[in-house]
């Protein structure tokens, strides 16, 4: 052993310089991040007079940044909804021994090739409502087209934002219990959001897919054998053996989406920007928004930290998780 | 046994036909489903001005015609807008280097994380993946301070395309070398071992023994690295600034933006954008798929 000393000394070496380039460039910088978060730097010369933390109170208080954490937190439920329920209905048929499996999976898998700008400028034209007296486009003409003129609506270009009403059942218990502030649109979902939506799941779900098929592929053959011999019913085995069988292949999947979405930027800035009263806007985008055009770095800051905890929340354990349960194979 | 179970399962699936139509009927459309946005990219951009009506947008064109992809590449003196062209050449120029430096910087981080452990060194690997999981947002101001710090023949790395490398090389690191680990962990260490009796040092080992079974794993790596730099934006957008050097996403982000872009143009551009990358998916779908699938980890 004494005689390689060396060789690991060099082994160190090798790695070192990626090493350092990580505790600076990202460990390093994030520290830098949440210092300039706790200070006044509010134009383009620095000023780092420490204000504790009152850029983040004014964060929260304000309204912009109020609509894009219930934006971010409705699009990550619909996508992430969207992109399992699809990519699972995919693999879970591709897995029946279909002819042509090979070209199916390659159509399905294919828009994760191309980047979220691309997606964007396409979904833009394709979800144009049109205009009321020039006619319908895009995927309005199409449903014009097919007989299904009653689908046409405003997509990103509506203002509706979804919610519980208040005058329902639901609603007016809810504001019994004192929760009626999830009756008003402070928490619902946008008619822009469900149109990102709409285009992220487009890119993502064939990756869902993906994971999934690879997952049921693993299951072997005997398992479900044994279950029908027992009389099982394929409905009975779907539920008890394939879906328990594959819930780390949805754990990985919800958490690969899930911080993808909270990260979602480019998608937003191609298909349709922040939208009318913020209602496509994000905290990613109101992060580069706020910092790079406004100069508003300790705010810009700010909002990068908050981003970073949610985005550490999730993926932090997994981490944790993963690396350990790999160590003990 | 296996006829046995064969025979089951044709039993289950093969005596319900209805079933095995709705069965395709649903992947054929779901096929559909995917496949409309492109059909729309490459039928608009094959449509001449005359016909690129946005309210005849799914009408098939009267024969074919490339002014569209002309004049996305090359942009226009009299309407005042710039081509694509340049952007292309500068995602080439960017994203080459990139992916080759990446994959070697990955395979060497590989190798050591793999095969030559030392002491934290399982501790350090959760540690370097974090950096890819971050959002960058999180480490974009600093970002641009330092790249304006650093000099670069009589300027400063911000700004150009040797500062954008620099950054998706850095930031490129927990991948690769994720990749690289896992796919050396699998090589056994028998074959290092025989090596070394032979009298192969750490740099032996690596060129003798790994380097030569590395190829499937340089190809995973490339792929995954080819088509993230190709398609960043974020990055693209903050480091630069002038349009002679950024790369296609934000040039393409900047004429859709234009509103005296006509919008078959914007197709014909986002075409060229995606191009690279459908190509290497395309013909390299195998490994691009492994390299999706390492990425969450678990796969």
């Amino acid at each position: 052993m004494r005689r390689i000393t060396w060789e690991r000394v060099v082994a160190i070496l090798l790695i070192s310089p990626s090493v350092l380039a990580i505790a600076i460039f990202v460990y390093g910088f994030i520290a830098f991040t949440a210092f300039a978060s706790l200070t006044r730097w509010d134009r383009l010369l620095p000023d780092f007079t420490l204000v504790g933390f009152s850029n983040y109170q004014k964060l929260f208080a304000n309204q912009r940044f109020q609509i894009d954490l219930r934006n971010t937190v409705g699009f990550t439920i619909l996508f992430l909804i969207a992109c399992l329920a699809i990519g699972f209905l995919l693999a879970f048929l591709l897995d029946q021994r279909i002819r042509g499996e090979g070209f199916f999976r390659s159509i399905y898998l294919f828009p994760m090739a191309i980047s979220f700008i691309v997606t964007g400028v396409v979904w833009r034209w394709l979800l144009n409502p049109g205009n009321p007296e020039l006619g319908a486009t895009g995927v309005n003409l199409l449903f014009e087209k097919m007989g299904l003129g009653f689908l046409k609506w405003g997509w990103f270009t509506d203002p509706v934002v979804w919610h519980i009403p208040p005058d329902t059942l639901v609603g007016q218990a809810l504001q019994q219990v004192g929760l009626g502030v999830l009756t008003t649109p402070a928490v619902g979902v946008s008619a822009g959001v469900v149109s990102l939506v709409l285009a992220a799941t487009w890119q993502m779900s064939g990756y869902t897919m993906a994971l999934y098929l690879a997952g049921l592929r693993g299951i072997p053959d005997e398992l479900r054998e044994a279950a029908r011999v027992d009389g099982a019913s394929e409905l009975q085995i779907l539920w008890h053996i394939i879906i328990p069988l594959l819930r780390p292949i949805t754990l990985s999947a919800i958490i690969i989406l899930g911080h993808i979405s909270l990260k979602i930027y480019d998608l937003v800035v191609a298909m349709t920007g922040p939208g009318i009263g913020f209602s496509t806007d994000v905290p990613a985008f109101f992060m580069w928004d706020t910092t790079f055009r406004g100069n508003h770095f300790a705010r810009g800051a700010s909002i990068a930290v908050v981003l970073l905890v949610m985005v550490a929340v999730l993926i932090i354990p997994y981490l944790v998780w993963s690396t350990r349960s790999e160590a003990e194979l | 046994m296996t006829t046995q179970s064969t025979q089951a399962q044709s039993g289950a699936t093969y005596t319900r036909p209805w079933r095995r139509a709705l069965v395709y009927l649903i992947l054929i459309a779901f096929a559909v489903f995917y496949l409309i946005p492109v059909y729309l990219l490459l039928l608009t951009g094959m449509k001449s001005f005359a016909e690129a009506s946005l309210y005849r947008m799914w009408d098939l064109p009267a024969g074919l015609h490339f002014d569209s992809f002309y004049k996305a590449w090359f942009g226009s003196k009299q309407e005042g807008f710039r081509g694509l062209g340049v952007n292309f050449l500068n995602s080439v120029y960017l994203t080459v280097p990139a992916t080759i430096l990446s994959a070697m910087l990955g395979s060497i981080n590989g190798y050591i994380l793999a095969k030559w452990k030392f002491r934290g060194s399982d501790a350090l690997f959760p540690i370097l993946l974090f950096g890819m999981f971050i959002p960058y947002q999180s480490i974009l101001i600093p970002l641009v301070q330092v790249l304006s710090k650093i000099p670069w023949f009589g300027g400063s790395l911000y700004g150009t395309i040797p500062g954008l490398i620099f950054v998706h090389v850095v930031y490129g690191i927990p991948i690769t070398t994720l990749i690289f680990r896992n796919y050396y962990a699998a090589i056994p260490t028998e074959l290092m071992e025989a090596a070394r009796i032979d009298g192969a040092n750490i740099f032996g080992v690596y060129r003798h023994i790994l380097f030569p079974l590395s190829m499937p794993g340089f190809v995973v790596v490339m792929i995954w690295q080819f088509t993230s730099v190709w398609n960043d934006f974020l990055f693209a957008v903050t480091v630069t600034s002038s349009p002679d050097v950024q790369p296609i996403t934000v040039g393409l982000n900047n004429l859709a933006g234009s509103y005296i872009v006509e919008w078959n143009v914007q197709m014909a551009g986002s075409l060229l954008a995606a191009l690279p990358t459908l190509a290497v998916y395309i013909f390299l779908g195998r490994f691009f798929m492994r390299g999706l699938l390492a990425g969450s980890l678990k796969g």
